[in-house]
């Protein structure tokens, strides 16, 4: 660095004395290795924006075009598990979303394209499960656990009532209570 | 404590135990529908010589490997001396599914880590990686005798893996 300073400072400091020289390299160097961690980053993450751009149907009909969109969008992309083919642009999304635009060139039905999907990848590859014996629990789960929250929060809710309306007191609870009430008075009063 | 306690402590214990085994799950590891199918078939140019091509056909009636592999794919690197050291035991013959790469760098990348394929074919496009439900490079089958697929290995082979399903499936096989 010190023996850059100088050349750095005439370049880039437009005036400057021999004492105020070094700082100004010094500045000036930290200006320059600013910009070229910017460049580097821009560089460096450019990819990121270029994949960002969103997947363009390539038909020309556009039926067709929106039937493999619909398509896409159903099925799964194994590489990102949380995209649709339809939003990812990994490899295989594009290779799986080519086979979706072939075979429905080729005259397939959305469900002979999707049976062909399912019988490569499983049922995985579908962003809706199927219901099966294997996924009732997933189905029916959430209306299960609501059920067995209805029941206990009605159980909860007559236990509370039946609490409130106490039987009322005898007539020897009656004394006992007065009894207890002018004990506690006394005691006050003393 | 009442009874009635122990109800919440027993379900959020039944949900801490879900939770922990899911911890241990890969989500990455789809099981393959294609298990104890048929292997779909493919012929294809050979990749040292594509004048050359090898198709399922032509591995009939012996147990054998498919190994699906890439010279850009990072965790290849990862499992190939494992299998450079059983292409050398000549166990198995193990085939090599060069998956979308471009031919003259998967000789290269062949050529400076070891060549344990008894065969290398090409699918330039990833056509029969897709038939063979590939998704995530390295990915290692077995298929036997009768052109059934009997096993899959996502991922990386691992030396675990291999002496424990991989190769006591494969004698099993190859003796039936």
């Amino acid at each position: 660095m010190s023996a850059a300073g100088p050349s750095q400072g005439a370049n880039c400091a437009p005036s400057g004395g021999s004492a105020a020289a070094p700082a100004a390299s010094v500045g000036a160097h930290h200006a320059r290795r600013l910009v070229l961690l910017l460049l580097i980053a821009a560089v460096a993450l450019s990819p990121l924006i270029v994949f960002a751009a969103d997947a363009v149907p390539t038909e020309k009909d556009s039926v067709a075009a929106s039937r493999a969109v619909k398509l896409s969008e159903k099925l799964r992309c194994l590489v990102c598990q949380n995209q649709t083919i339809a939003d990812s642009n990994a490899e295989l999304a594009q290779d799986l979303r080519r086979q979706v635009h072939e075979q429905i060139a080729a005259g397939k039905s959305d469900d002979q394209i999707v049976e062909y999907m399912v019988a490569r990848y499983g049922d995985f590859v579908l962003y809706q499960p199927p219901v099966k014996a294997t996924t009732v629990l997933l189905w029916a789960g959430p209306a299960l656990l609501l059920l067995v929250g209805v029941f206990g929060l009605t159980r909860v809710l007559r236990g509370r009532r039946a609490e409130a309306e106490a039987p009322p007191l005898t007539a020897e609870e009656h004394e006992r209570a007065a009894r207890l009430l002018a004990g506690s008075q006394g005691k006050d009063l003393s | 404590m009442s009874k009635k306690l122990l109800i919440p402590l027993g379900v959020f214990v039944v949900l801490c135990a879900f939770l922990l085994v899911g911890l241990w799950r890969d989500p990455r590891e789809v099981p393959s529908p294609l298990i104890g199918k048929p292997a779909p078939s493919f012929v294809l140019a050979q990749l040292h010589e594509p004048a050359k091509t090898l198709g399922t056909a032509d591995l009939k009636g012996q147990v054998w490997l498919l190994n699906v592999w890439a010279s850009w794919c990072v965790s290849c690197r990862e499992e190939h001396p494992l299998l450079v050291e059983l292409g050398k035991a000549k166990v198995v013959p193990i085939v090599g599914l060069n998956y979308k790469d471009e031919s003259a760098a998967g000789r290269r990348w062949l050529a400076q880590y070891g060549d344990p394929y008894n065969v290398s074919v090409v699918d330039r496009d990833g056509r029969v990686g897709i038939d063979w439900g590939v998704y995530g490079v390295p990915e290692t089958f077995v298929v036997d005798k009768a052109g059934m697929i009997r096993y899959k290995q996502i991922g990386p082979i691992t030396a675990e893996a291999l002496e424990k399903k991989i190769l006591p499936l494969v004698r099993e096989l190859q003796k039936s």
